[in-house]
């Protein structure tokens, strides 16, 4: 596998990770793991596509440029962790699983959503670098709140991730841990909104609107960051920064993403929630992610 | 009444002991510390004490991320809200993800008495069972729920444990408290009628053997504290020798102790299996034992029904 982030075993001290990237490759490889996400989806016959378009930035800057954890590490206890709350976008993750080496890609492709399948279409902690179990929205973050709980008890330095839907707000349970992140200020705890303003049913705004989200994690004492473009992963990755450096509570980073990001057969359309391309609508797809990729050449 | 300590407080004490060496055991409550008994426990060790405030669903949550890290995490809440407010938590995070949490719901069935439904938990048997991967447990004494809690601290799976609000008598002795885990616990042997109960009604279930051995019956009584996994070979044991087979469970009629023993009975060894148990409906007011009286579930009500149907067989 071509290695694109060399976390320098050994430099990693007090959160701060030395490594070497590039961020226009690595946006390049977004493109390149959008694919394998619409053929997994195509060869499963089903999947939330839209969804899994627009996280797909926010899970490659979290695994290439930000957490501490790889196969190697899986295990130790000072790896960084990370829970996927919108369970659904699971193909993007596995995408970025397999591109990480935890699993084979072109098995995934293979066998998702096949009858006995391990793959299914939520994650499933019995596969390598799944730590929790999703698919019921609104779990996430307090599961999080707990693990950073756990390392601020045994006084370890790592950093806790998770990534919510903004559908997902909707579920009181979010806030129950909103609140407690910020009675624990557990500043080794990061949430991230994909913040895609679509929904299955619809635009967010009209089904249960947030559009003061901003003020709304702050007033419960988190620390804002609004990513401007959200499939930018230099803007991510600034965002994530800053984030290590808050001290005293949790912080948020609110992405404005494109549902269906990549392809303007699929961009901002509610009926992208969950839908399997047709051939022509592949085709079309695939020479947009092209010329996409093509864009962003050095 | 001789004893006055709650089975609560029997998990409090062993916790409290454990914690001193163990640092990873973590006690969470939700606004709860003083019914669960844990209030001591919250102060003795602070910082194995999380709480999360009236927020069951977080509680649970909160209890799987600690888990996933090497907590043993001991979520404790009244019954009626963690096995229902926080059920899906309980499902996902907890069984489906396979984490160290035992989960304590407190002041179990009817035990809030005249506070009325809300605060009554008689559907929790049913609802924990029929998640895979989750234990159910009702301990039946103070000692049998110390030596529960103490087998429960050596392992890392998922575990349901409901106990009642009230000190409930003596069934062993301290000294005297025989204990296999998931085993049931053969409290009196008999050719007639087998009783079957968990929890607070294995007591009057006791008392109910002694009343019906004075008219010549011969019950056996098991004390089936492992509801899930039960203990099939004791019930097709005790079942094959006997003439009928009565549980006891405070706990709805349906999906609990009753309809588990009904269908290993049915399918291992058929004979008449009578379940008693609290009715399909919001029961009547009055405190635990006023409530348990009107619905025959005492000594005087379960030794009426073994009787009743045994004249009827």
């Amino acid at each position: 596998m071509e290695v694109l982030v060399d976390f320098k075993a050994g430099n990693c001290e007090k959160g701060v990770y030395i490594f070497i990237m590039n961020i226009k490759e690595l946006g390049r490889l977004a493109y390149d793991l959008r694919k394998d996400v619409v053929d997994m989806i195509i060869a499963g016959n089903g999947g939330h596509i839209g969804g899994d378009m627009s996280v797909m930035e926010i899970l490659v800057t979290l695994y290439f440029c930000q957490m501490n954890i790889s196969p190697e590490n899986e295990k130790d206890p000072n790896r960084d962790l990370f829970v996927m709350s919108k369970g659904h976008s699971v193909e993007a993750y596995y995408a970025v699983l397999a591109k990480k080496g935890f699993m084979d890609i072109e098995e995934v492709k293979k066998e998702f959503s096949q009858f006995g399948s391990m793959y299914i279409g939520h994650p499933n902690n019995k596969l390598p670098g799944i730590e929790m179990n999703s698919g019921s929205l609104g779990h996430g973050l307090p599961v999080c709140v707990g693990m950073a709980l756990a390392s601020k008890m045994d006084k370890r330095e790592n950093r806790v991730y998770t990534v919510m839907g903004d559908g997902e707000l909707a579920e009181g349970s979010v806030w129950e841990a909103v609140m407690a992140g910020h009675q624990y200020r557990l500043d080794n705890l990061c949430a991230v909104v994909d913040r895609n303003r679509l929904q299955i049913s619809g635009n967010t705004e009209e089904i249960m609107g947030h559009d003061d989200l901003h003020e709304r994690f702050r007033s419960f004492g988190w620390h804002v960051v609004d990513v401007a473009d959200g499939n930018s992963i230099a803007q991510l990755n600034a965002a994530f920064d800053e984030a290590r450096q808050i001290k005293g509570c949790p912080t948020v980073l609110i992405a404005n993403t494109v549902k269906g990001k990549g392809s303007a057969v699929m961009e901002n359309r509610a009926a992208w929630h969950h839908h399997v391309p047709a051939p022509e609508e592949y085709e079309q797809i695939i020479k947009d992610f092209a010329e996409r990729k093509g864009a962003l050449a050095v | 009444m001789t004893n006055r300590i709650p089975n609560r407080k029997a998990i409090c004490d062993v916790l409290l002991e454990s914690a001193e060496t163990d640092k990873d055991i973590v006690v969470l409550c939700s606004d709860s510390r003083g019914s669960a008994s844990l209030a001591d426990f919250a102060a003795a060790y602070p910082k194995q004490f999380v709480e999360t405030g009236i927020a069951e669903q977080d509680l649970v949550s909160i209890a799987a991320g600690l888990a996933h890290c090497g907590k043993k995490a001991f979520a404790a809440s009244p019954a009626c809200f963690l096995s229902t407010r926080s059920y899906e938590q309980c499902k996902v995070d907890v069984a489906y993800s396979n984490t160290n949490v035992k989960l304590i719901g407190i002041s179990g069935g009817i035990s809030y008495g005249a506070l009325g439904m809300s605060h009554h938990s008689a559907q929790d048997i049913a609802a924990m069972s029929a998640v895979p991967n989750m234990r159910v447990y009702l301990p039946s004494d103070r000692f049998q729920t110390r030596k529960l809690i103490e087998a429960l601290l050596q392992d890392e799976k998922p575990a349901y444990i409901r106990v009642g609000r009230n000190p409930v008598e003596d069934i062993y002795q301290e000294e005297n408290c025989p204990f296999e885990m998931d085993r049931a616990t053969v409290l009196r042997e008999g050719k007639d009628a087998v009783l079957i109960a968990c929890g607070e009604m294995v007591r009057p279930s006791c008392e109910a053997a002694v009343l019906l051995e004075e008219d010549g019956i011969q019950v056996a009584v098991l004390d089936m504290y492992c509801v899930k996994p039960i203990d099939r070979e004791a019930v097709i044991r005790a079942a094959s020798s006997a003439k009928i087979v009565v549980t006891v469970e405070e706990h709805a009629p349906f999906g609990g102790l009753g309809a588990m023993v009904s269908q290993i009975v049915a399918s291992a060894c058929p004979r008449r299996v009578v379940n008693i148990a609290l009715p399909d409906a919001p029961v009547i007011t009055g405190n635990s034992q006023e409530v348990f009286d009107h619905y025959g579930m005492n000594a005087a009500g379960i030794a009426k029904t073994v009787k009743d149907v045994l004249m009827d067989e």
